[in-house]
């Protein structure tokens, strides 16, 4: 099992290998103009496939909003 | 023809416009469209996990393609913060390095927090942005942060949303003539005339969101704002006529009147 904090929330995941991109597919935002964050550093979106993530990561995922 | 130009950037609009505040998506694409900007803040959040994955988004209505987007960091209070956030900016938007940076100070007035805006600049200039900078209407600051590389400076005219309008144009005045890059008022403008005379004292541009955003009718805000955006810089152009102090000049004629002598 592998525990994740993910934009504030912990979340579980009970694959024992979890990828960026297992991650982005799991949660449903395939296709969504995203950038990630894993503990304070930018994941290339060309890196998805191949960053693992581990237990305890922190992860910031982010889109763009209306803002002025 | 006369363009704004802004790091390697060459835009014939001098408005440019946030995307915050409006009705819907729908709203914010019909007054951005009657704007005429070519330039577009966006704010970067967390994404929505778990909800409605169908829909829309504020990119669906504004296509990248279409649009320079401008990427800011509203909401942070520390250098860090800022620099994280436009790192995230430049891989969500595929390496586009134009930013507006602001630090802000105190969540009641919004009011810039300039020294860690300055350490935000010096960071993201070498790190190759090309930052446009929120900033106090402070003549020294604004020129340390243009010394610093930043391709703009936008000092603010009154608070943040205010509406309050160019409450220091003598300041303005100070950082536009000392300035080598385009000065652009963000933020407090709250009508048409206000736009203008940000334009007649020399600022490059204006960045607004609330003026329109918030009016009755935005798009027609929008539509205005333009105006007075253009008529505001033609005037600048122009060079006013000087002021004469408890004189009056007559524009018709003096001689020649039916009762002349």
């Amino acid at each position: 099992m592998i525990q994740l904090t993910i934009n504030g929330k912990t979340r579980e995941f009970s694959q024992t290998q979890l990828t960026v991109a297992d991650l982005v597919t799991q949660l449903g935002l395939t296709g969504k103009r995203l950038a990630i964050e894993c503990n304070g550093e930018i994941v290339p979106r060309s890196t998805f496939g191949e960053v693992q993530l581990h237990t305890g990561d922190k992860l910031e995922i982010v889109g763009a909003v209306g803002g002025g | 023809m006369d363009t704004l130009h802004i790091a390697s950037r060459t835009f014939s609009s001098r408005l440019l416009v946030g995307t915050g505040k409006y009705k819907d998506f729908q709203q914010t694409r019909e007054a951005i469209d009657a704007s005429g900007a070519q330039i577009v803040t966006v704010a970067i959040r967390r994404t929505n996990i778990g909800q409605n994955a169908g829909e829309p988004s504020l990119l669906d209505f504004l296509p990248p393609e279409e649009f320079t987007y401008l990427p800011n960091t509203a909401g942070c209070y520390s250098a860090e913060e800022a620099i994280r956030t436009l790192r995230l900016a430049r891989e969500l938007l595929d390496g586009h390095n134009l930013v507006k940076l602001e630090v802000l100070g105190d969540p009641n007035t919004l009011y810039p927090n300039v020294v860690e805006t300055v350490k935000a600049a010096e960071i993201l200039v070498k790190d190759g942005f090309d930052v446009m900078v929120y900033t106090s209407d402070d003549p020294i600051i604004a020129k340390q942060l243009e010394e610093i590389g930043c391709c703009a400076v936008m000092p603010l005219a009154s608070l943040i949303g205010s509406g309050m309008g160019i409450l220091n144009p003598w300041n303005l005045q100070i950082i536009i003539e000392n300035a080598k890059v385009p000065v652009l008022v963000d933020a407090g403008v709250g009508t048409a005339s206000d736009a203008a005379i940000a334009m007649e004292l020399g600022c490059a541009g204006i960045l607004m969101n609330t003026a329109i955003a918030g009016a009755q009718n935005p798009v027609l805000m929008a539509s205005a704002m333009k105006k007075a955006v253009e008529a505001g810089r033609e005037a600048y152009l122009a060079g006013r006529m000087a002021k004469k102090l408890y004189s009056a000049s007559p524009s018709s004629p003096t001689s020649g009147l039916i009762t002349g002598k």
